[in-house]
């Protein structure tokens, strides 16, 4: 994809336009509960213009920049899988006749959903749920209907936030697939515009739909410079190791009761993360018990019912649940789909409430086996 | 319904359970029922020993319950163990009332590769009801394998299931039955003590041989460890495994030990698989 567009913000009002004219309900960036949201927007002046977010381990707060960029943030405590993999669900109802059972599947949602500012990691977030629920022997069809009709404008980062790490992770700054149109926010001269990407046949049509024009070499060298500033400027980075192997010669390690120390065993770190799948079920019944029903909410490693089964729990300590997650997300999850669990975004350290960080977590028990290593090598 | 149609059914909406009819409910244990169930317009569910369906009682709940009956033919049997809510209304059902059935999920027992070789099944309390599918084919196809063995242990005699069954089981020629209890009255006649103890007294060529076991997870290890002993290669020796489970396809994630989805992956593995994650406390 050499070939570039640019255009300016009236662009980006036609683009959300265009989306809506075809019938997509267009979800993008907006200030709500003082965070950087993803809601429902229909014109420019719902994006969070001039704002930025200051993130630290246990530390989010919402800033005004010295420019007017619409996407000048880097993520929020929300991702794209409350919309495509929903936080609750009614999976079916059924209804008692006599001694028979009429059980009526809850239909797919037939809605169909633009997705505005997804970022490199969030993309690739994405595409590891689909690998989890649709790219196995069973496909959910609830998420494959949602997933299927997705547009999605990606959004190149221009602002590391303070916990990212997702170039030690190969996930970004730049998005390089798995988008319709992808955007680079530039300054231009006369106000901001936007470096244009083409990434599907849906996005070069739209995009021919536009008031664009095709960018300069100067301009596509910004764009890229862009990105390059904003992977340098990356505050954190996961240790470079195979952290698969890491994780499972260190099943025992120490350093899992020191982190349940402080872990509160809250949940949050899954409830944010763009990947954690974890769902339970739960049934329900109206008074008379003719009718009955079946719901799937998202659940947590972290809870005691996780991993209940008669006598107790499998993991009723904090180390445990904490391994269980972390293996997970770095290790495990490539036995299971080959791939990461974790794409760097930086939200689980960002909204543990004690500031935990999964990267130190990490270094923590890849240093203590150099130390091991360096020791034995000398004795 | 034919039976291909149940099986598109459940593909398309796995998580949709499909009504089923109880048409026979037994007594087994103090605690432990059996259920024989029937599909819609006479569907046959088509399973492999080992494989496990997905019960709902309406209104209440659903439950991961493995098939206990003969895969050869009959009725959709079950055999549950009443601990909880959703165990409690499932075995609480009569003839005529209807039942959800999703399944069957799972990787059964290694039937194909034992073949030619002597098999001991061992098995802890309910821990039978999974094998005897198993048992159903190995005596079924009785010339296809070795020596075939039942080593089973229950809490007290009221504990052991499908007990006439196993009385007729161990009348015959072609396989041995030895069986004993944890804790039993005086007029017990029969051996007691753990299930362990009865596998130096049962006979089989350890090279050329393969174990099922099912029953509670430290029973299991403390059998495969015996059976490592006896001269068994680890993965020789299968275990079907428990964890808690929402979905049995592979996505809500409750199932999961180590790098495996119980639900998916198994239940049954070989220990070889298992045996350094079994280990770890509370994994
Ligand atoms: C592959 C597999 C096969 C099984 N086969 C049988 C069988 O043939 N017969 C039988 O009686 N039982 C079997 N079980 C156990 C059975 O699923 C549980 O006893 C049942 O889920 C308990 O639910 P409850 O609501 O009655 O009890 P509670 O103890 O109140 O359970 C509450 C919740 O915890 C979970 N849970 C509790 N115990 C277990 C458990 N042992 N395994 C998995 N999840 C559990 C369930 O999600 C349940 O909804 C099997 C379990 C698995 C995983
Ligand atoms: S584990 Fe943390 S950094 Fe990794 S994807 Fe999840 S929330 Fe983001
Ligand atoms: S790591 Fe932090 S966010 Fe996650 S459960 Fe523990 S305290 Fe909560
Ligand atoms: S039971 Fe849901 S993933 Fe295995």
């Amino acid at each position: 994809m050499s070939e570039r567009s640019i255009f300016r913000e009236e662009g980006l009002q036609a683009l959300i336009e265009a989306l809506s004219r075809r019938g997509f309900r267009v979800i993008g960036p907006t200030i709500g509960d003082g965070a950087i949201i993803y809601d429902d927007v229909e014109a420019l002046g719902d994006l969070p213009r001039g704002y930025t977010d200051e993130q630290e381990a246990g530390r989010y707060r919402l800033a005004r920049r010295d420019d007017a960029a619409l996407f000048g943030y880097a993520v929020g405590p929300q991702s794209w899988k409350r919309f495509l993999h929903q936080p609750l669900l009614r999976l079916w109802r059924a209804e008692r006749k006599g001694q028979d059972v009429i059980v009526e599947a809850e239909p797919p949602a037939t809605e169909k959903l633009a997705f505005l500012g997804v970022r490199a990691c969030e993309l690739h977030a994405i595409e590891i749920q689909d690998r989890v629920l649709i790219g196995g022997d069973y496909v959910d069809p609830h998420y494959e209907s949602k997933r299927e009709g997705a547009f999605i404008v990606a959004v190149n980062c221009g602002t590391a936030g303070g916990t990212c790490f997702c170039v030690s992770m190969n996930t970004g700054p730049r998005a390089t697939r798995g988008f319709d149109l992808a955007l680079t926010e530039l300054t231009l001269e006369g106000g901001n515009g936007f470096l244009v990407e083409v990434g599907s046949p849906a996005g070069a049509e739209l995009l021919a739909e536009l008031p664009s024009r095709p960018a300069s070499r100067e301009e596509m060298d910004d764009g890229d410079a862009v990105v390059a500033r904003t992977a340098a400027s990356m505050g954190r980075a996961m240790p470079a190791e195979d952290i698969h192997a890491l994780l499972m010669r260190n099943l025992d390690h120490e350093r899992w009761d020191e982190v349940a120390q402080r872990c509160l065993s809250c949940a949050n770190c899954t409830m944010v993360c763009p990947t954690c799948f974890c769902t339970s079920v739960e049934d329900h019944n109206d008074l008379s018990g003719a009718e009955s029903s079946r719901t799937r909410r998202w659940d947590s490693c972290f809870t005691m019912d996780y991993s209940y089964i008669h006598g107790g729990s499998v993991r009723p300590g904090v180390a445990s649940r904490y391994r269980q997650w972390m293996t997970h997300k770095l290790s495990t999850w490539f036995d299971q789909f080959g791939t990461s669990g974790c794409v760097g975004c930086g939200r689980c350290i960002t909204w543990c409430p004690v500031g935990i960080d999964i990267t130190e977590e990490t270094r923590a028990i890849s240093d203590s086996e150099k130390l091991l290593g360096a020791a034995d090598g000398k004795s | 319904m034919s039976d291909a149609a149940f099986a598109t059914l459940m593909h398309a909406q796995p998580m949709v359970p499909q009504v089923a009819h109880v048409r026979g409910r037994r007594k087994d244990t103090p605690d432990a029922w059996t259920l024989d169930l029937e599909l819609a317009n006479g569907a046959r569910l088509i399973y492999a020993p080992g494989q496990f369906n997905m019960l709902t009682a309406f209104g209440v709940g659903e439950a991961a319950i493995s098939v206990s009956g003969d895969p050869a033919g009959g009725p959709l049997i079950h055999t549950i163990r009443a601990v909880g809510p959703v165990s409690r209304a499932l075995t609480a059902l009569e003839p005529g009332d209807p039942i959800g059935v999703r399944g069957p999920f799972g990787v059964g027992w290694p039937m194909a590769q034992a073949e030619g070789k002597d098999v001991l099944l061992v098995a802890g309390g309910l821990g039978l009801a999974p094998l005897r599918p198993a048992l159903y084919r190995l005596l079924g196809e009785r010339a296809r394998f070795g020596r075939v063995t039942l080593l089973f242990g229950a809490r007290t005699p009221e504990d052991i299931v499908f007990r006439h069954e196993v009385e007729s089981w161990r009348a015959r020629f072609d396989i041995d039955v030895d069986v004993t209890v944890d804790h039993a009255a005086s007029e017990w006649h029969g051996h007691v003590g753990v299930v362990t103890t009865l596998i130096s007294r049962a006979t089989f060529d350890p090279c050329n041989a393969l174990a099922m076991i099912c029953g509670p997870e430290v029973m299991m290890r403390f059998v495969a460890m015996a059976l490592v002993e006896k001269g068994f290669g680890e993965d020789a020796i299968y275990l079907s495994m428990e964890r808690n489970m929402k979905c049995a396809i592979g996505h809500c994630g409750h199932c999961q030990l180590g790098p495996t989805f119980i639900c998916r992956d198994g239940p049954v593995f070989t220990y070889a698989q298992l045996k350094r994650f079994l280990a770890i406390k509370e994994l």
